[in-house]
């Protein structure tokens, strides 16, 4: 069984998402924990890429100051290394089809297997491309994240049936980025999922607020949160760990209470 | 292969979010029913014709013939187009499709603008709502064409994002397509981008090769021996080439921008500098670093300032079947000023880049071998930025 089904057990998961070397990565890792320690249940680790297309304004921003500031895949390959020793969540890349390519992806899947990387997300990989990567996930379990977007429509059972790890429903129209408003009919697109596979979906983009985060979490198996933390970071700096470690004990804790 | 969807090789494919899929298979569909449809093609053949003003001529260089010494030299002149560019003919097949698919708003990225001022023409003779993300470097060096874009009625969106040039532009189109589908169609500017973009821009170019074939066939009785276009993500030299992929014999040449040279990292050659990558969309090669980061290209034409190529292209190159060679900024000015002088004709600086290697090549061809140069657009947009490359400070 996929070590992500852990993050969904007994509860509704909060995922964090923190882009790595924002502002550095000592300050990434401290996230990381801060995040754990209070309730994470699952981590998403993005590796910046030059050109974010699926990325709004906030996150584009992180990927800029992390690259700038001269983080590179090999360097985050260290840095969870140096995680995994206390982290025992699973953990997830996300990043861009490029990076992992670039890199050699026998070569980039190989090394997540053995820093301990539970699975990868790419936005820019449809289910008509993930033949791209998805035997070199398998030779090497790691679970090739799929996406479903308010979009998919007719193409949701399809995906759902072969999504491995957990499935990431995109809640809204758009790119990355907090919303006051999420209008989706998040609910009937769950239900199609529920009726194809078994495995724990999660929604994503647009959430920033507990309230949100229950909502998403009722119709779903839990949360994604990524451009609020990215804010919280861009806000503070390296002082940013334990503001993040506050704003996710408020955003779990706010998630329990509607459950 | 991954899938046969798009596919040139190994090269294309639908790298593109999930939000995106049910728009561009819906858009394929629609393509392949209405490519098919006499009535849809009357109505394009009647605004290629009358409204762009095709055929578009092929010209005799006489002068420049005799001056080079070798090859007749021919020009295909998309610059008399209606909006100066081929670009228009892209859009013009682009724009009434969408508009059959029941959008009514188009969206473009646009380098140098002419991609954006075609697109800005067609959305206002269709009456369609139009937007076009441009590269905020790009809005400077063109500002001429940012001014015909909001006189045609669009808006103009600088994109401040990258190195705010022609592939944030792109980004920021995608970014903003994913927003709104429904209404919006993107009309993008080139054979490259996600299945099935490469294809239908291409198709849409394609009557530039089809015409240069029938025209030579009139004036000579056969083939050229060299066809040569410029290529940034390479719309003007697909719709060159199309036609002569299976005349083995007429050698096909893709002039990039090498910038200050393709030894330095002020280029945007990128079968020459690149490597195999996915971005924007496709499969293909890209500038890039060792960790996959995109480069930040550079040329003094914002219309080749672009670090990809089309899908069709980079396997084009793989096969052997046509050639990528640099041509640096300085040839492109020297040769941009040749035509003027030579023949009366200002080129736009993107197919400068053309004229450059048909210098270099036509003395070392026979008398009686032909070369066609497609002369992509009308070089007015380029003067002040030509003038101040050499040093002379005038304003629009």
């Amino acid at each position: 069984m996929s070590k992500i089904r852990e993050a969904f057990e007994n509860k509704k998961a909060f995922i964090a998402f923190v882009t790595c070397g924002d502002p550095d990565l000592e300050t990434t890792m401290a996230v990381v924990r801060e995040a754990v320690a209070n309730g994470a249940s699952l981590i998403e680790l993005g590796i910046p890429f030059s050109d974010p297309t699926a990325e709004g304004p906030v996150i584009q921003g992180a990927n800029l100051r992390a690259l700038t500031g001269g983080v590179t895949t090999d360097k985050i390959f260290d840095m969870v290394r140096s995680l995994r020793r206390d982290v025992k969540v699973p953990m997830v890349f996300m990043t861009y089809a490029n990076v992992v390519f670039s890199y050699g992806a026998e070569r980039f899947l190989s090394t997540c297997k053995e820093i301990g990387m539970d699975g990868i997300i790419l936005p820019d990989l449809p289910y008509e491309e993930k033949e791209e990567f998805l035997p070199l996930c398998h030779t090497y379990g790691v679970d090739l994240i799929s996406l479903i977007a308010p979009t998919s429509e007719n193409r949701i059972a399809m995906i759902a049936k072969e999504a491995e790890g957990f499935l990431y429903i995109v809640s809204s129209l758009g790119v990355t980025g907090t919303r006051s408003e999420i209008k989706t009919d998040l609910a009937s697109i769950v239900e199609v999922v529920r009726q194809n596979t078994d495995i724990p979906c999660a929604i994503g983009f647009g959430i920033s607020t507990p309230e949100q985060a229950r909502k998403m979490a009722d119709v779903s198996d839990g949360a994604i949160v990524g451009s609020a933390i990215v804010k919280i970071i861009e806000k503070y700096g390296m002082e940013a760990p334990a503001h993040v470690g506050e704003y996710v004990k408020e955003m779990t804790e706010g998630m329990k209470s509607g459950a | 292969m991954t899938n046969n969807n798009g596919r040139f090789g190994i090269h294309g494919g639908q790298y593109i979010p999930e939000t995106l899929m049910n728009a561009v298979i819906e858009l394929e569909e629609a393509y392949e029913h209405y490519k098919k449809d006499p009535e849809f093609n009357r109505e394009l053949t009647t605004l290629f014709n009358d409204y762009a003003g095709r055929p578009s001529r092929l010209y005799y260089a006489e002068k420049m013939t005799k001056d080079l010494g070798g090859a007749k030299i021919y020009l295909k002149r998309e610059d008399l187009n209606h909006t100066g560019s081929h670009k228009i003919n892209n859009v013009l097949g682009q724009a009434l499709l969408a508009k059959k698919m029941g959008k009514t708003r188009l969206i473009a990225e646009t380098g140098a603008g002419q991609h954006g001022v075609a697109t800005a023409t067609a959305a206002a003779l269709l009456g369609m709502e139009c937007v076009v993300f441009m590269g905020e470097e790009d809005t400077i060096r063109q500002a001429l064409n940012v001014y015909r874009m909001r006189l045609l009625g669009s808006e103009v969106i600088p994109v401040k994002t990258g190195t705010a040039t022609l592939k944030d532009a792109v980004s920021e189109a995608m970014r903003e397509w994913t927003s709104r589908i429904s209404d919006t169609h993107y009309c993008l500017g080139s054979v490259m981008g996600p299945h099935p973009f490469p294809t239908i821009v291409r198709d849409f170019q394609a009557v530039i090769s089809r015409e240069i074939k029938e025209q030579l066939r009139e004036r000579e009785g056969k083939l050229p021996d060299a066809v040569i276009a410029c290529v940034g993500g390479g719309s003007n030299a697909m719709g060159s080439f199309y036609h002569f992929i299976e005349d083995k014999d007429v050698r096909l040449i893709g002039c990039e921008a090498a910038g200050r040279g393709i030894d330095t990292f002020e280029t945007a050659a990128t079968v020459n500098t690149g490597k195999l990558g996915i971005f924007h969309g496709m499969k293909s090669y890209f500038c890039q670093d060792e960790y996959g980061q995109i480069a930040p290209v550079y040329s003094i034409s914002a219309g080749l300032d672009y670090p990809g190529i089309g899908p069709e292209h980079a396997h084009l190159h793989d096969i052997g079947r046509a050639e990528y060679v640099p041509v640096t900024d300085e040839e492109a000015v020297d040769s941009f000023e040749y035509l003027s002088k030579m023949e009366g004709i200002i080129p736009a600086i993107e197919s400068a880049h053309a004229v450059a290697y048909a210098r270099k090549i036509a003395p070392t061809m026979g008398k009686e071998q032909i070369i066609v140069i497609t002369i992509s657009g009308r070089g007015d947009k380029d003067c002040a930025a030509i003038a101040r490359y050499r040093g002379e400070d005038i304003h629009e």
